[in-house]
Protein backbone atom coordinates (compact mmCIF):
# COMPACT_ATOMS: atom_id res chain seq x y z
CA UNK A 1 0.00 0.00 0.00
CA UNK A 2 3.20 2.32 1.11
CA UNK A 3 4.87 1.23 -1.82
CA UNK A 4 1.91 2.06 -4.17
CA UNK A 5 1.61 5.65 -2.98
CA UNK A 6 5.24 6.48 -3.16
CA UNK A 7 5.77 5.24 -6.96
CA UNK A 8 2.57 7.02 -7.46
CA UNK A 9 3.92 10.60 -6.03
CA UNK A 10 7.32 9.55 -7.72
CA UNK A 11 5.63 9.29 -11.04
CA UNK A 12 4.02 12.47 -10.01
CA UNK A 13 6.97 14.36 -9.24
CA UNK A 14 8.69 12.92 -12.32
CA UNK A 15 6.59 14.14 -14.43
CA UNK A 16 6.75 17.67 -13.20
CA UNK A 17 10.04 17.37 -13.74
CA UNK A 18 9.21 16.22 -17.50
CA UNK A 19 7.43 19.60 -17.90
CA UNK A 20 10.30 21.53 -16.77
CA UNK A 21 12.85 20.44 -18.79
CA UNK A 22 10.92 20.94 -22.26
CA UNK A 23 9.33 24.26 -20.64
CA UNK A 24 12.15 26.08 -22.23
CA UNK A 25 11.85 25.05 -25.66
CA UNK A 26 8.15 25.49 -25.38
CA UNK A 27 8.20 28.58 -24.30
CA UNK A 28 10.57 29.66 -26.92
CA UNK A 29 9.11 28.12 -30.01
CA UNK A 30 5.48 29.02 -29.02
CA UNK A 31 6.58 32.55 -28.93
CA UNK A 32 9.09 32.56 -31.83
CA UNK A 33 7.75 29.82 -34.14
CA UNK A 34 3.65 28.78 -33.67
CA UNK A 35 2.72 32.37 -32.81
CA UNK A 36 4.60 33.62 -36.41
CA UNK A 37 3.31 31.11 -38.52
CA UNK A 38 -0.27 31.87 -36.70
CA UNK A 39 -0.08 35.35 -37.18
CA UNK A 40 1.52 34.60 -40.70
CA UNK A 41 -2.11 32.99 -41.47
CA UNK A 42 -3.87 36.06 -40.38
CA UNK A 43 -1.59 38.70 -42.53
CA UNK A 44 -2.09 35.97 -45.57
CA UNK A 45 -5.93 37.51 -45.57
CA UNK A 46 -4.87 41.29 -45.20
CA UNK A 47 -4.37 43.62 -48.19
CA UNK A 48 -1.65 46.34 -47.06
CA UNK A 49 0.20 48.88 -48.80
CA UNK A 50 2.71 50.19 -46.35
CA UNK A 51 0.71 50.54 -42.99
CA UNK A 52 -2.37 50.55 -44.00
CA UNK A 53 -4.73 47.36 -43.50
CA UNK A 54 -7.28 46.02 -44.94
CA UNK A 55 -9.08 42.54 -44.79
CA UNK A 56 -9.22 40.46 -48.06
CA UNK A 57 -9.87 36.82 -47.13
CA UNK A 58 -8.74 34.69 -49.79
CA UNK A 59 -8.01 37.99 -52.18
CA UNK A 60 -4.79 37.63 -51.66
CA UNK A 61 -4.18 34.20 -52.84
CA UNK A 62 -6.45 34.76 -55.67
CA UNK A 63 -4.29 37.22 -56.84
CA UNK A 64 -0.98 35.32 -56.90
CA UNK A 65 -2.62 33.53 -60.35
CA UNK A 66 -2.66 36.91 -62.26
CA UNK A 67 0.89 38.22 -60.63
CA UNK A 68 3.24 37.57 -63.48
CA UNK A 69 6.10 38.18 -60.79
CA UNK A 70 4.87 35.61 -59.13
CA UNK A 71 4.19 33.01 -61.52
CA UNK A 72 7.76 33.80 -63.27
CA UNK A 73 9.34 33.12 -59.43
CA UNK A 74 6.90 29.95 -59.55
CA UNK A 75 8.73 28.84 -62.77
CA UNK A 76 12.15 29.40 -62.27
CA UNK A 77 11.92 27.93 -58.89
CA UNK A 78 10.27 24.98 -60.08
CA UNK A 79 13.16 24.81 -62.90
CA UNK A 80 15.68 24.50 -60.79
CA UNK A 81 14.38 21.60 -58.41
CA UNK A 82 13.03 19.61 -61.55
CA UNK A 83 16.70 19.69 -63.15
CA UNK A 84 19.37 20.46 -60.31
CA UNK A 85 17.95 17.92 -57.99
CA UNK A 86 17.90 14.90 -60.29
CA UNK A 87 21.66 15.86 -61.51
CA UNK A 88 22.95 15.79 -58.29
CA UNK A 89 21.09 13.11 -56.49
CA UNK A 90 22.20 11.01 -59.54
CA UNK A 91 25.71 12.07 -59.35
CA UNK A 92 25.85 11.70 -55.44
CA UNK A 93 24.84 8.81 -56.30
CA UNK A 94 27.33 7.40 -58.47
CA UNK A 95 30.50 8.84 -56.58
CA UNK A 96 29.24 7.04 -53.92
CA UNK A 97 28.88 4.08 -55.58
CA UNK A 98 32.52 4.10 -56.68
CA UNK A 99 33.92 4.91 -53.18
CA UNK A 100 32.29 2.51 -51.85
CA UNK A 101 34.72 -0.02 -53.62
CA UNK A 102 37.14 -1.18 -51.29
CA UNK A 103 39.54 -1.95 -54.30
CA UNK A 104 39.91 2.24 -55.21
CA UNK A 105 42.59 3.69 -54.24
CA UNK A 106 42.88 7.03 -52.13
CA UNK A 107 39.03 6.87 -50.69
CA UNK A 108 39.13 8.61 -48.04
CA UNK A 109 41.03 11.83 -49.97
CA UNK A 110 38.47 11.79 -52.39
CA UNK A 111 35.44 11.67 -49.98
CA UNK A 112 37.05 14.15 -48.15
CA UNK A 113 37.27 16.51 -51.44
CA UNK A 114 33.89 15.83 -52.61
CA UNK A 115 32.60 16.43 -49.23
CA UNK A 116 34.87 19.87 -48.68
CA UNK A 117 31.95 22.21 -51.03
CA UNK A 118 29.11 21.52 -48.38
CA UNK A 119 32.01 23.41 -45.81
CA UNK A 120 31.76 26.71 -47.30
CA UNK A 121 29.29 29.63 -46.52
CA UNK A 122 26.90 29.54 -49.45
CA UNK A 123 27.58 33.60 -49.69
CA UNK A 124 31.20 32.52 -50.28
CA UNK A 125 31.21 29.94 -53.04
CA UNK A 126 28.32 32.08 -54.43
CA UNK A 127 30.61 34.97 -54.82
CA UNK A 128 33.54 32.58 -56.06
CA UNK A 129 31.14 31.42 -58.88
CA UNK A 130 30.18 34.69 -60.18
CA UNK A 131 34.15 35.67 -60.20
CA UNK A 132 34.67 32.54 -62.09
CA UNK A 133 32.02 32.61 -64.47
CA UNK A 134 32.55 36.45 -65.53
CA UNK A 135 32.92 36.77 -68.82
CA UNK A 136 36.59 37.42 -69.75
CA UNK A 137 36.42 35.48 -66.39
CA UNK A 138 38.38 31.62 -65.54
CA UNK A 139 35.61 29.31 -67.01
CA UNK A 140 36.09 31.20 -70.17
CA UNK A 141 39.05 31.57 -70.20
CA UNK A 142 39.43 27.61 -69.83
CA UNK A 143 37.04 26.61 -72.61
CA UNK A 144 38.39 29.24 -74.86
CA UNK A 145 41.82 27.81 -74.47
CA UNK A 146 41.02 23.92 -74.96
CA UNK A 147 38.67 24.84 -78.20
CA UNK A 148 35.45 23.92 -76.92
CA UNK A 149 33.97 26.99 -77.50
CA UNK A 150 34.70 29.99 -80.11
CA UNK A 151 33.28 32.82 -78.26
CA UNK A 152 33.16 33.57 -74.70
CA UNK A 153 29.78 31.85 -72.71
CA UNK A 154 27.77 35.07 -71.52
CA UNK A 155 27.11 33.01 -68.32
CA UNK A 156 25.68 35.71 -65.73
CA UNK A 157 24.54 38.04 -68.49
CA UNK A 158 22.01 35.81 -70.54
CA UNK A 159 18.67 34.30 -68.79
CA UNK A 160 19.56 30.88 -69.42
CA UNK A 161 23.26 30.87 -68.94
CA UNK A 162 22.59 32.38 -65.84
CA UNK A 163 20.31 29.87 -65.04
CA UNK A 164 22.71 27.35 -65.73
CA UNK A 165 25.53 28.71 -63.57
CA UNK A 166 23.41 28.70 -60.79
CA UNK A 167 22.43 24.90 -61.30
CA UNK A 168 26.40 24.26 -61.44
CA UNK A 169 27.00 25.87 -58.28
CA UNK A 170 24.22 24.26 -56.50
CA UNK A 171 25.40 21.25 -57.62
CA UNK A 172 28.87 21.91 -57.22
CA UNK A 173 27.75 22.58 -53.17
CA UNK A 174 25.44 19.53 -52.10
CA UNK A 175 26.57 17.08 -54.45
CA UNK A 176 29.18 15.65 -51.59
CA UNK A 177 27.16 16.71 -48.87
CA UNK A 178 24.43 14.24 -50.71
CA UNK A 179 27.36 11.54 -51.17
CA UNK A 180 28.23 10.86 -47.50
CA UNK A 181 24.44 10.17 -46.69
CA UNK A 182 24.93 6.94 -49.13
CA UNK A 183 28.34 6.31 -48.56
CA UNK A 184 27.24 5.39 -45.20
CA UNK A 185 23.89 3.70 -45.96
CA UNK A 186 26.05 1.81 -48.70
CA UNK A 187 28.62 0.58 -46.12
CA UNK A 188 25.38 -1.13 -44.37
CA UNK A 189 24.59 -3.65 -47.38
CA UNK A 190 26.02 -6.79 -47.05
CA UNK A 191 29.16 -7.29 -49.72
CA UNK A 192 27.38 -10.89 -50.18
CA UNK A 193 24.25 -9.73 -52.49
CA UNK A 194 26.86 -8.04 -54.49
CA UNK A 195 28.56 -11.00 -54.65
CA UNK A 196 25.32 -13.41 -55.54
CA UNK A 197 24.94 -10.98 -58.05
CA UNK A 198 27.80 -10.97 -59.91
CA UNK A 199 27.81 -15.13 -60.15
CA UNK A 200 24.17 -14.51 -61.53
CA UNK A 201 26.25 -12.28 -64.18
CA UNK A 202 25.32 -8.87 -63.01
CA UNK A 203 28.07 -6.44 -63.82
CA UNK A 204 28.71 -3.16 -62.28
CA UNK A 205 26.11 -1.19 -63.83
CA UNK A 206 23.30 -3.42 -63.44
CA UNK A 207 24.45 -4.35 -59.97
CA UNK A 208 23.78 0.15 -59.81
CA UNK A 209 20.83 -0.07 -61.13
CA UNK A 210 18.89 -2.96 -59.42
CA UNK A 211 20.87 -3.81 -56.13
CA UNK A 212 22.08 0.11 -54.74
CA UNK A 213 19.24 2.04 -55.69
CA UNK A 214 16.22 -0.05 -54.85
CA UNK A 215 18.14 -0.99 -51.25
CA UNK A 216 18.66 2.94 -50.83
CA UNK A 217 15.66 4.07 -51.16
CA UNK A 218 14.58 5.55 -48.23
CA UNK A 219 17.43 7.55 -47.75
CA UNK A 220 17.24 8.64 -51.82
CA UNK A 221 13.44 9.53 -50.56
CA UNK A 222 15.14 11.60 -47.51
CA UNK A 223 17.58 13.27 -49.47
CA UNK A 224 15.24 14.19 -52.16
CA UNK A 225 12.60 15.87 -49.62
CA UNK A 226 15.59 18.21 -47.86
CA UNK A 227 16.61 18.99 -51.40
CA UNK A 228 12.89 19.85 -52.41
CA UNK A 229 12.86 21.93 -49.11
CA UNK A 230 16.25 23.73 -50.09
CA UNK A 231 15.32 24.42 -53.32
CA UNK A 232 11.94 25.72 -52.47
CA UNK A 233 14.00 28.31 -50.20
CA UNK A 234 16.89 29.33 -52.81
CA UNK A 235 17.64 32.71 -51.32
CA UNK A 236 21.08 33.23 -50.99
CA UNK A 237 22.68 32.44 -54.13
CA UNK A 238 20.47 33.89 -56.86
CA UNK A 239 20.73 37.43 -54.42
CA UNK A 240 24.20 37.12 -54.73
CA UNK A 241 24.92 36.47 -58.39
CA UNK A 242 22.54 39.11 -59.24
CA UNK A 243 24.93 41.79 -60.66
CA UNK A 244 24.89 44.27 -57.55
CA UNK A 245 23.56 42.06 -55.30
CA UNK A 246 20.62 43.00 -52.92
CA UNK A 247 20.20 46.17 -54.45
CA UNK A 248 19.77 45.23 -58.03
CA UNK A 249 16.86 45.89 -59.67
CA UNK A 250 15.84 42.57 -61.22
CA UNK A 251 17.44 39.36 -60.30
CA UNK A 252 19.68 37.83 -62.46
CA UNK A 253 19.45 39.26 -65.89
CA UNK A 254 15.44 39.49 -67.29
CA UNK A 255 14.80 38.02 -63.48
CA UNK A 256 15.76 35.06 -64.45
CA UNK A 257 17.45 33.88 -61.06
CA UNK A 258 14.07 35.25 -59.11
CA UNK A 259 13.13 32.69 -56.74
CA UNK A 260 10.04 32.21 -54.88
CA UNK A 261 11.76 33.07 -50.81
CA UNK A 262 13.49 35.85 -53.63
CA UNK A 263 10.36 37.36 -54.19
CA UNK A 264 9.02 37.26 -50.51
CA UNK A 265 12.01 39.22 -49.66
CA UNK A 266 11.48 41.92 -52.87
CA UNK A 267 7.71 42.47 -51.38
CA UNK A 268 8.74 42.74 -47.92
CA UNK A 269 11.53 44.52 -47.63
CA UNK A 270 12.71 46.26 -51.64
CA UNK A 271 9.11 47.53 -53.24
CA UNK A 272 6.89 49.53 -50.34
CA UNK A 273 5.99 46.76 -48.04
CA UNK A 274 3.38 44.73 -48.30
CA UNK A 275 3.30 42.14 -46.06
CA UNK A 276 0.36 41.12 -45.84
CA UNK A 277 0.28 39.76 -49.89
CA UNK A 278 4.19 38.89 -49.22
CA UNK A 279 2.35 36.20 -46.01
CA UNK A 280 0.00 34.76 -49.00
CA UNK A 281 3.42 33.72 -51.03
CA UNK A 282 5.01 32.63 -48.37
CA UNK A 283 2.13 29.82 -47.44
CA UNK A 284 2.03 29.10 -51.10
CA UNK A 285 5.65 28.35 -50.49
CA UNK A 286 4.96 25.68 -47.65
CA UNK A 287 2.01 24.51 -49.02
CA UNK A 288 4.32 23.97 -52.40
CA UNK A 289 7.18 21.71 -50.21
CA UNK A 290 4.32 19.76 -48.48
CA UNK A 291 2.66 18.82 -51.57
CA UNK A 292 5.96 18.15 -53.58
CA UNK A 293 7.12 15.97 -49.99
CA UNK A 294 3.87 13.69 -50.62
CA UNK A 295 4.05 13.10 -54.36
CA UNK A 296 7.86 12.26 -53.64
CA UNK A 297 6.65 9.80 -50.86
CA UNK A 298 3.85 8.20 -53.81
CA UNK A 299 6.21 7.58 -55.69
CA UNK A 300 8.83 6.08 -54.40
CA UNK A 301 6.86 4.85 -51.37
CA UNK A 302 4.73 2.69 -53.63
CA UNK A 303 7.07 -0.15 -54.45
CA UNK A 304 8.14 -0.44 -50.72
CA UNK B 1 39.11 -9.49 -70.67
CA UNK B 2 41.84 -8.02 -67.77
CA UNK B 3 42.35 -5.37 -70.44
CA UNK B 4 38.76 -4.56 -70.34
CA UNK B 5 38.94 -4.66 -66.76
CA UNK B 6 41.81 -2.32 -66.13
CA UNK B 7 40.25 0.22 -68.94
CA UNK B 8 37.32 0.67 -66.73
CA UNK B 9 39.47 1.40 -63.98
CA UNK B 10 41.29 4.00 -65.78
CA UNK B 11 38.14 5.44 -66.52
CA UNK B 12 37.22 5.27 -63.16
CA UNK B 13 39.95 6.80 -61.75
CA UNK B 14 39.97 9.84 -64.68
CA UNK B 15 36.29 10.50 -63.64
CA UNK B 16 37.33 10.80 -60.60
CA UNK B 17 40.63 13.32 -60.53
CA UNK B 18 38.27 15.22 -62.84
CA UNK B 19 35.71 15.67 -59.57
CA UNK B 20 38.35 16.32 -57.28
CA UNK B 21 39.83 18.82 -59.60
CA UNK B 22 36.29 20.29 -59.77
CA UNK B 23 35.80 20.21 -56.13
CA UNK B 24 39.23 21.58 -54.57
CA UNK B 25 40.29 24.14 -57.12
CA UNK B 26 37.98 26.71 -56.01
CA UNK B 27 39.52 26.76 -52.54
CA UNK B 28 42.83 26.62 -54.66
CA UNK B 29 41.31 29.80 -56.56
CA UNK B 30 40.38 31.79 -53.27
CA UNK B 31 43.77 31.50 -51.83
CA UNK B 32 45.34 32.49 -55.20
CA UNK B 33 42.86 35.08 -55.65
CA UNK B 34 44.17 36.40 -52.13
CA UNK B 35 47.47 37.27 -53.41
CA UNK B 36 46.35 39.08 -56.57
CA UNK B 37 44.93 42.49 -57.71
CA UNK B 38 40.99 43.21 -58.68
CA UNK B 39 41.89 42.84 -62.58
CA UNK B 40 43.82 39.54 -62.13
CA UNK B 41 41.13 37.94 -60.03
CA UNK B 42 38.38 38.93 -62.42
CA UNK B 43 40.72 37.86 -65.58
CA UNK B 44 40.84 34.23 -63.69
CA UNK B 45 44.77 34.51 -63.32
CA UNK B 46 45.93 31.15 -61.87
CA UNK B 47 48.89 31.54 -60.35
CA UNK B 48 50.05 33.41 -57.10
CA UNK B 49 50.82 37.23 -57.20
CA UNK B 50 52.60 39.52 -54.53
CA UNK B 51 48.85 41.30 -53.58
CA UNK B 52 48.76 39.72 -50.74
CA UNK B 53 50.08 42.12 -48.11
CA UNK B 54 47.81 45.03 -50.06
CA UNK B 55 44.61 43.21 -49.91
CA UNK B 56 44.73 42.64 -46.15
CA UNK B 57 45.91 45.80 -45.62
CA UNK B 58 43.18 47.72 -47.68
CA UNK B 59 40.38 44.52 -46.03
CA UNK B 60 41.26 45.88 -42.41
CA UNK B 61 41.74 49.57 -43.78
CA UNK B 62 38.51 50.37 -45.51
CA UNK B 63 36.09 47.61 -43.39
CA UNK B 64 36.68 47.16 -39.60
CA UNK B 65 37.11 43.79 -39.93
CA UNK B 66 38.45 43.42 -36.18
CA UNK B 67 34.43 44.58 -34.97
CA UNK B 68 32.66 42.86 -38.05
CA UNK B 69 34.50 39.72 -37.08
CA UNK B 70 33.77 39.69 -33.04
CA UNK B 71 30.17 40.38 -34.56
CA UNK B 72 30.14 36.98 -35.86
CA UNK B 73 31.72 35.18 -33.26
CA UNK B 74 29.78 36.58 -30.52
CA UNK B 75 26.24 35.70 -32.59
CA UNK B 76 27.35 32.56 -33.29
CA UNK B 77 28.83 31.68 -29.33
CA UNK B 78 25.21 32.64 -28.05
CA UNK B 79 23.21 30.93 -31.29
CA UNK B 80 25.24 27.83 -30.50
CA UNK B 81 25.17 27.73 -26.67
CA UNK B 82 21.63 28.73 -26.84
CA UNK B 83 20.59 26.19 -28.93
CA UNK B 84 22.10 23.41 -27.04
CA UNK B 85 20.94 24.39 -23.89
CA UNK B 86 17.24 24.66 -24.86
CA UNK B 87 17.51 21.46 -27.25
CA UNK B 88 19.67 19.22 -24.94
CA UNK B 89 16.89 20.02 -22.02
CA UNK B 90 14.18 19.64 -24.08
CA UNK B 91 15.17 16.65 -25.71
CA UNK B 92 16.33 14.76 -22.37
CA UNK B 93 12.52 16.11 -20.94
CA UNK B 94 11.05 14.72 -23.94
CA UNK B 95 13.29 10.72 -23.59
CA UNK B 96 13.88 10.11 -20.28
CA UNK B 97 10.44 11.57 -19.00
CA UNK B 98 8.53 10.29 -22.12
CA UNK B 99 4.83 10.06 -20.90
CA UNK B 100 1.67 9.83 -23.70
CA UNK B 101 0.97 13.98 -23.14
CA UNK B 102 4.52 14.97 -24.04
CA UNK B 103 4.51 12.49 -27.32
CA UNK B 104 2.10 14.25 -28.55
CA UNK B 105 3.48 17.68 -27.55
CA UNK B 106 6.80 16.63 -29.39
CA UNK B 107 4.87 15.03 -32.41
CA UNK B 108 3.29 18.71 -32.63
CA UNK B 109 6.59 20.16 -32.58
CA UNK B 110 8.25 17.65 -34.96
CA UNK B 111 5.85 19.31 -37.93
CA UNK B 112 7.25 22.32 -37.43
CA UNK B 113 10.22 21.28 -38.92
CA UNK B 114 8.82 21.31 -42.41
CA UNK B 115 8.35 24.57 -42.61
CA UNK B 116 10.42 26.93 -44.08
CA UNK B 117 12.33 29.52 -42.17
CA UNK B 118 11.32 31.81 -45.47
CA UNK B 119 7.47 31.41 -44.27
CA UNK B 120 8.87 32.62 -40.93
CA UNK B 121 10.70 35.94 -42.66
CA UNK B 122 7.54 38.31 -42.21
CA UNK B 123 6.10 37.66 -39.02
CA UNK B 124 9.47 37.09 -37.01
CA UNK B 125 10.47 40.30 -38.60
CA UNK B 126 7.66 42.09 -37.03
CA UNK B 127 7.58 40.50 -33.88
CA UNK B 128 11.08 41.40 -33.31
CA UNK B 129 10.52 44.37 -34.57
CA UNK B 130 7.79 44.88 -31.79
CA UNK B 131 10.61 43.48 -29.36
CA UNK B 132 12.66 46.76 -29.92
CA UNK B 133 15.15 43.71 -31.30
CA UNK B 134 15.39 45.28 -34.66
CA UNK B 135 19.20 45.92 -35.22
CA UNK B 136 20.64 44.28 -32.16
CA UNK B 137 22.16 40.88 -31.81
CA UNK B 138 19.92 39.64 -29.16
CA UNK B 139 17.15 39.58 -31.69
CA UNK B 140 19.56 37.81 -34.60
CA UNK B 141 20.40 35.32 -31.57
CA UNK B 142 16.54 34.73 -30.86
CA UNK B 143 15.47 34.12 -34.65
CA UNK B 144 18.50 31.47 -34.77
CA UNK B 145 18.16 29.91 -32.05
CA UNK B 146 14.46 29.52 -32.81
CA UNK B 147 14.91 28.29 -36.88
CA UNK B 148 17.08 25.29 -35.78
CA UNK B 149 15.96 24.28 -32.18
CA UNK B 150 13.26 21.88 -33.33
CA UNK B 151 15.65 20.04 -36.16
CA UNK B 152 18.39 19.86 -32.78
CA UNK B 153 16.10 19.03 -30.49
CA UNK B 154 14.72 15.99 -32.67
CA UNK B 155 18.26 14.98 -33.42
CA UNK B 156 19.94 14.75 -29.88
CA UNK B 157 16.44 13.00 -28.87
CA UNK B 158 17.58 10.15 -31.65
CA UNK B 159 20.89 10.25 -30.15
CA UNK B 160 19.74 10.11 -26.60
CA UNK B 161 17.82 6.96 -27.09
CA UNK B 162 21.45 5.30 -26.50
CA UNK B 163 21.67 6.55 -22.95
CA UNK B 164 21.35 3.34 -20.83
CA UNK B 165 18.14 4.51 -18.16
CA UNK B 166 19.70 2.80 -15.71
CA UNK B 167 22.31 5.17 -15.27
CA UNK B 168 19.90 7.53 -13.92
CA UNK B 169 17.37 5.20 -12.14
CA UNK B 170 20.99 3.88 -10.50
CA UNK B 171 21.85 8.04 -9.44
CA UNK B 172 18.03 8.66 -7.89
CA UNK B 173 18.57 5.53 -5.73
CA UNK B 174 21.45 6.78 -4.43
CA UNK B 175 19.52 10.42 -3.84
CA UNK B 176 20.67 13.04 -6.85
CA UNK B 177 18.34 15.35 -7.88
CA UNK B 178 16.95 15.17 -11.32
CA UNK B 179 19.22 18.46 -12.11
CA UNK B 180 22.78 17.01 -11.15
CA UNK B 181 21.46 13.87 -12.86
CA UNK B 182 21.23 15.90 -16.23
CA UNK B 183 23.91 18.53 -15.40
CA UNK B 184 26.59 16.18 -14.03
CA UNK B 185 25.69 12.53 -14.81
CA UNK B 186 24.00 12.17 -18.02
CA UNK B 187 25.75 16.06 -20.53
CA UNK B 188 29.09 14.35 -19.41
CA UNK B 189 28.46 10.95 -20.69
CA UNK B 190 26.75 12.72 -23.96
CA UNK B 191 29.83 14.50 -24.97
CA UNK B 192 30.02 13.55 -28.85
CA UNK B 193 26.20 14.48 -29.78
CA UNK B 194 26.64 17.73 -27.79
CA UNK B 195 29.59 18.01 -29.86
CA UNK B 196 27.91 17.13 -33.08
CA UNK B 197 24.77 19.47 -32.05
CA UNK B 198 27.14 22.07 -31.55
CA UNK B 199 29.29 21.90 -34.77
CA UNK B 200 26.08 21.92 -36.84
CA UNK B 201 25.03 25.18 -35.34
CA UNK B 202 28.39 27.06 -35.38
CA UNK B 203 27.96 26.00 -39.39
CA UNK B 204 23.97 27.54 -39.70
CA UNK B 205 25.11 30.39 -37.28
CA UNK B 206 28.56 31.75 -38.87
CA UNK B 207 27.34 31.12 -42.61
CA UNK B 208 23.96 32.75 -41.93
CA UNK B 209 22.67 35.25 -44.31
CA UNK B 210 19.23 35.61 -44.49
CA UNK B 211 18.26 36.52 -40.95
CA UNK B 212 21.25 39.27 -40.50
CA UNK B 213 20.58 40.35 -43.55
CA UNK B 214 16.79 41.17 -42.20
CA UNK B 215 17.46 41.75 -38.95
CA UNK B 216 21.06 44.23 -38.92
CA UNK B 217 20.92 47.37 -40.98
CA UNK B 218 23.99 48.92 -39.73
CA UNK B 219 27.38 48.60 -40.53
CA UNK B 220 28.19 48.21 -37.08
CA UNK B 221 26.42 45.50 -36.07
CA UNK B 222 27.58 43.52 -38.95
CA UNK B 223 28.68 40.21 -39.77
CA UNK B 224 31.48 38.41 -41.65
CA UNK B 225 28.91 36.97 -44.33
CA UNK B 226 26.52 40.43 -44.63
CA UNK B 227 30.15 42.71 -45.38
CA UNK B 228 31.27 40.17 -47.96
CA UNK B 229 28.46 40.03 -49.41
CA UNK B 230 27.89 44.10 -49.69
CA UNK B 231 31.52 44.42 -50.66
CA UNK B 232 30.97 42.32 -53.90
CA UNK B 233 28.06 43.88 -54.68
CA UNK B 234 29.87 47.47 -54.90
CA UNK B 235 29.77 48.98 -58.35
CA UNK B 236 34.07 48.35 -59.01
CA UNK B 237 34.15 45.28 -56.74
CA UNK B 238 37.67 45.06 -55.63
CA UNK B 239 37.82 41.31 -55.69
CA UNK B 240 41.68 40.26 -54.45
CA UNK B 241 40.23 41.95 -51.10
CA UNK B 242 36.76 40.38 -51.70
CA UNK B 243 38.59 36.61 -52.16
CA UNK B 244 41.27 38.07 -48.87
CA UNK B 245 37.86 38.21 -46.75
CA UNK B 246 36.27 35.21 -48.15
CA UNK B 247 39.67 33.35 -47.14
CA UNK B 248 39.24 34.71 -43.48
CA UNK B 249 35.59 33.74 -43.29
CA UNK B 250 36.05 30.04 -44.68
CA UNK B 251 39.16 29.44 -42.34
CA UNK B 252 37.03 28.52 -38.79
CA UNK B 253 34.28 26.20 -40.81
CA UNK B 254 37.39 24.38 -42.44
CA UNK B 255 39.72 24.15 -39.03
CA UNK B 256 36.18 22.74 -37.46
CA UNK B 257 35.40 20.41 -40.40
CA UNK B 258 39.37 18.88 -40.30
CA UNK B 259 39.44 19.26 -36.49
CA UNK B 260 36.24 17.30 -35.83
CA UNK B 261 35.50 15.42 -38.89
CA UNK B 262 33.57 12.37 -37.02
CA UNK B 263 31.43 14.41 -35.47
CA UNK B 264 30.30 16.74 -38.43
CA UNK B 265 29.25 13.88 -40.60
CA UNK B 266 27.70 12.18 -37.53
CA UNK B 267 25.70 15.17 -36.67
CA UNK B 268 24.90 15.37 -40.50
CA UNK B 269 23.70 11.79 -40.71
CA UNK B 270 21.77 12.48 -37.48
CA UNK B 271 19.30 13.82 -39.54
CA UNK B 272 18.59 10.71 -41.17
CA UNK B 273 18.61 8.27 -38.70
CA UNK B 274 14.65 7.99 -38.55
CA UNK B 275 14.12 5.47 -41.34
Amino acid sequence: MTEKGISRSFIKQKDKYGWLFISLALILLGVLLFYPIVYSLYLSTMSSKGIVQKFVGFGNYVKLFQDSMFILALKNTLTFFLIQVPIMLFLALILANILNDKTIKYRGIFRTAFFLPAVTSLIAYTILFKMMFSLDGFINGVLLNVHIINSPIPWLLDPFWAKVTLIIGLTWRWTGYNMIFYLSALQNIPEEIYEAAKIDGANKVKQFFYITIPLLKPLILFTAVMSTIGTLQLFDEPMNLSQGGVTSATTGPGNSLLTLSVYVYNLCFKYMPSFGYAATVSYAIVLIVALLSITQFKIMGDKK
Amino acid sequence: MKKHYSINRILVYVFLVFMFIVSVFPFYWMVAGMTNNAVDVIKGKMTFGNQILSNITTLFATYNMVRILLNSLKVTGFTVLGILIVSSMAAYGFQIYSSPAREKVYGFIILFMMVPPIALMIPLFRLIVKMHLLNTHSGLVLTSIASATVFIIFFLRQSFKAFPYEIIQAARVDGAGEFRIFFSIFIPSMKSSYAAAAIYSFMASWNAYLWPLIILQTDKQKTITLMISSMSSAYFPEWGVIMTAIVIATLPTIIVFFGFQKYFVQGMLGSSLKQ
